[in-house]
């Protein structure tokens, strides 16, 4: 028998055993490192954001460099990373220096998209390439295989947040 | 090979990429994401344009995204109240697998 379902033989090298392994190590630490109640509000946004991510790119990791909405989607994530540790250490958190830190990076997201829309496409492939990782980089061909791979890849994702959800609610 | 020979040409003569792909190579790939959507597959008629494909596409990825962003939200809740530890993840890893 063909064992498809993963419920009957869990394949330890699936992609759903390596996102799972890989977000539930990511949220072990983020749990370590922000131990205490998150009171004001930015904490828990923080924190909100810190799982997204950690969803987001352990799924990623776990395809690895085989799709490029994978490739793309990493190295938005290093990118963040860097951007955000470089401009925390040298502007500080003054208003003034803050709303620059918007300004620089709303350049940044501006520059992707202004060099890579696609003239000729239907509205549907443009509202896809938004969506879809590395979409601006892509012609449509690859955006459609690419698209069906992410799809597939975000329900896994979302099952097994799900599943994880339900597991942390039972006290 | 040919699509790929044929897409860098339309790239030279400036013209729109999509004309130059041949149109089957699209009907394919339309037809293999309308299986992957839950619920055009149910239909399994072929009369299913391929806009409304990429536009139930673009409902269902905008729909997951939503999903996650809610699921996080209620996980970094869930993190904040209860104390994981790493006997948990374990449980969870052999619930899960």
């Amino acid at each position: 028998m063909n064992s498809r379902s993963l419920l009957l033989s869990p394949n330890p090298n699936s992609l759903k055993s390596r996102f799972t392994e890989g977000l539930l190590r990511a949220l072990l630490r983020i749990n370590q490192h922000h131990h205490q109640q998150p009171r004001s509000s930015r904490e828990i946004r923080k924190r909100h954001r810190l799982i997204k991510t950690a969803a987001y790119g352990s799924m990623a990791s776990a395809v690895g460099n085989r799709k490029a909405w994978s490739r793309a989607l990493l190295s938005k994530i290093r990118n963040q990373a860097r951007s955000g540790a470089v401009l925390r250490r040298s502007l500080g958190s003054s208003t003034r220096l803050l709303s620059m830190k918007k300004r620089i990076c709303h350049l940044q997201k501006g520059n992707s998209k202004k060099n890579r829309v696609e003239v000729g496409g239907s509205g549907q492939v443009d509202k896809l390439r938004r969506l879809v990782p590395g979409g601006q980089l892509m012609d449509t061909c690859s955006l459609l295989e690419e698209t069906a791979h992410y799809m597939k890849c975000l329900t896994t994702q979302v099952q097994v947040m799900t599943r994880i959800v339900e597991i942390y609610n039972i006290p | 090979m040919s699509s790929r020979r044929s897409s860098r040409n339309s790239r030279q003569s400036g013209g729109s990429r999509i004309t130059n792909i041949s149109d089957d190579q699209i009907t394919d790939l339309v037809s293999k994401l309308q299986q992957l959507l839950p619920e055009i597959r149910n239909r399994r008629s072929d009369k299913v344009s391929a806009s409304k494909v990429l536009q139930e596409t673009c409902n269902y990825i905008k729909n997951l995204h939503r999903e996650v962003d809610d699921l996080s939200d209620r996980l970094s809740q869930l993190l904040a109240t209860t104390d994981m530890d790493t006997d948990q993840a374990a449980i969870i890893r052999s619930l899960l697998m």
